[in-house]
């Protein structure tokens, strides 16, 4: 057994990129605090339960889980901050208007969610509480473009769908659950063939209508025309008519801000819990979307207090990866003087600057390179002066 | 400009997809049976293909390092399928995944009784799953190809393969018992391509469309 080696999909993260990685954490945290998002920070493992309450079990696999040696119940340690934000502003801060809050943490998965990915993200997010209407899901997808172009993503690809069109089809239609998560899976995956076989086994319980507008939803993709064609062929069910008004509007207020913008009325990420519309920001580089969010009202719920809800996040550790970090900074050199005042003088007047400034150690005269600097402090005339090495 | 690049493997795959490739203006300049070139240019600028194995299909398009690709049903199934778009099934390269036991191997008793089947597939997934809704106890042998032989020496009472003609069923002394589903070839993309690369793309899916149609 080599014991340096590191389980699969877990790294450690070297300097240069760790320091773009901190940079970008810091700054965008202090983007979302000047909007009025107040950090938490959320325990790294709690009760199962709490950590799958609203989340519709999607993530129960997806956890490390411990037993707690002081209660003997389950712990598990969490895979997405989303769920403890919202217990959070159900239970402990119990403010009835609007709560704003954001987090950053690591978060662990037991498989990762795709091939390239690590095991570890690294979550950042905003979520807002207490309001439903458009106004907080145009705040929230606002603060994630400003993010992604903090995280120094430029061009930006946003893919909007709207959870309540499959709701709103589905809702009333008398299709069992097995058979709804059946489709669920078939359109997520654009799988036209299978939704077929399974619209073929509705015949009996639904009308035309819906059968007819299910099968339509994988094609409902593309830019702003699909939404008139989706107003023209699918039935004038008064929520899916909102739900594509929202798109619209929304998609009118942002366009400006993005590269390209698209639709995907057959996108149902996170269907179990999501409510209404949701987003996803793609770039150059990626396989999969580098931001996700939308809408949850019922999530509180499983806390005992139902808000309306929205909110986004997103791994760094993945976008620090699209951008190519910058060379680690290279500091000023002092030698070791024992009890010089003048030089600690100086010494500390650069660090105070935010100038990384190293001690060479007495006895390893030899090794400067390690030591990452390329200039050096040396006294001229009385005076302490930078010179380069 | 955008580039596509179009994976699949060579042999029955890549020749039943060569009509439905130049229904979409994109003919293959080299071809993989003759030359060793894994990266095909074609008469399109913007499209290229590359050549892997079959299985390798759905990991190429999820890592995004191919756009789009064509990839049987089975081998869909085994990979699970995350993250890629499946829309169009391209009705070639069709044939059966079945159930198939000795000639002399009473596998309707063998059900009722509950006995516990020896499996030998290829296809551990597709025959998990197949036999858990039935209710029937299985041990699954992974094998890698001919599992024609498993049940001949003993290896296994009965096995799971994709079956086209059933000849060589025939020639091992062996029936197909149960069909488990018809296979046929899928186009899967890349779904941050689909998104990213929505106009080049769209007219490709649509020509595609189109061609298997007619």
């Amino acid at each position: 057994m080599r014991n340096w080696l590191l389980p699969e999909y877990i790294e450690d993260i070297l300097p240069a990129e760790a320091l773009a990685i901190e940079a970008t954490r810091r700054r965008v945290l202090d983007r979302m605090l000047v909007h009025g998002y107040q950090l938490v920070e959320p325990p790294m493992l709690e009760y199962v339960e709490s950590l799958l309450s609203g989340s519709g079990g999607d993530l129960d696999l997806r956890m490390f889980k411990v037993v707690d040696q002081l209660s003997g119940r389950m712990m598990a340690l969490r895979a997405d901050m989303t769920p403890q934000a919202a217990r959070i502003d159900a239970h402990l801060l119990n403010r009835n208007g609007v709560t704003r809050l954001c987090y950053a943490g690591s978060v662990l998965h037991t498989v990762p969610s795709g091939l390239t990915r690590t095991r570890e993200p690294l979550q950042i997010g905003a979520e807002l509480y207490g309001h439903v209407g458009l106004e907080s899901d145009l705040e929230i997808q606002q603060l994630m473009l400003q993010s992604l172009s903090i995280a120094g993503i430029t061009q930006i690809h946003l893919d909007l769908g709207h959870v309540a069109v499959f709701r709103g089809l589905v809702k009333g239609a008398g299709i069992s659950n097995e058979l709804e998560t059946q489709l669920f899976c078939a359109l997520q995956s654009k799988d036209i063939s299978g939704l077929r076989d399974l619209c073929d086994q509705l015949d009996k319980i639904t009308d035309k209508k819906v059968r007819h507008a299910l099968m339509l939803l994988p094609e409902l993709y593309g830019d702003k025309k699909i939404l008139e064609d989706a107003r023209k062929l699918l039935p004038d069910f008064p929520e899916i008519q909102t739900a594509l008004n929202e798109l619209e509007s929304v998609a009118s207020e942002l366009s400006p801000l993005v590269d390209t913008l698209s639709f995907d009325l057959a996108d149902l990420r996170g269907y179990q819990y999501h409510t209404g519309m949701v987003f996803a920001a793609y770039a150059k580089g990626c396989p999969n979307a580098v931001a996700l969010g939308g809408r949850y009202d019922e999530i509180g719920k499983a806390f005992g207090r139902s808000r309306p809800a929205t909110g986004f996040s997103m791994d760094l550790r993945e976008l620090s990866g699209l951008v190519k970090p910058a060379p680690y900074p290279k500091g000023v050199l002092a030698s070791y003087k024992k009890s010089d005042k003048s030089l600690d003088k100086e010494i500390e007047r650069l660090r105070s600057e935010g100038q990384i400034v190293v001690i060479n150690l007495p006895g390893h005269q030899n090794d400067q390179d390690a030591l990452g600097c390329d200039r050096q402090l040396v006294m001229d005339q009385g005076v302490w002066k930078i010179e380069k090495i | 400009m955008t580039s596509i690049t179009i994976a699949l493997s060579k042999g029955r795959i890549f020749d039943d997809t060569a009509p439905l490739l130049k229904a979409a203006g994109v003919i293959a300049l080299d071809d993989p049976e003759t030359s060793r070139k894994l990266i095909l240019t074609t008469t399109r600028e913007d499209v290229r293909l590359i050549i892997v194995r079959a299985s390798d299909v759905p990991t190429y398009v999820q890592y995004g390092s191919a756009d789009m690709g064509i990839a049987g049903k089975d081998v869909l199934l085994e990979h699970g399928g995350a993250g890629l778009y499946q829309p169009l099934d391209l009705n070639i390269a069709c044939c059966r995944m079945m159930v198939a036991v000795p000639d002399d191997f009473d596998y309707e008793s063998a059900v009722r009784q509950g006995a516990r089947l020896r499996v030998a597939t290829k296809y551990l997934q597709t025959a998990r799953e197949h036999f858990a809704k039935k209710g029937i106890h299985v041990d699954l042998i992974k094998l890698y190809g001919s599992m024609e032989l498993a049940p001949l020496v003993g290896l296994a009472d009965a096995i799971v393969d994709l079956v086209s003609s059933g000849n060589t069923l025939k020639a091992n002394q062996l029936k197909a018992v149960e069909e488990i589903m018809p296979i046929s070839a899928r186009l899967v993309i890349n779904q941050a391509a689909l998104k990213l690369k929505y106009k080049t793309i769209q007219p490709l899916l649509e020509a595609f469309s189109a061609a298997v149609k007619s």
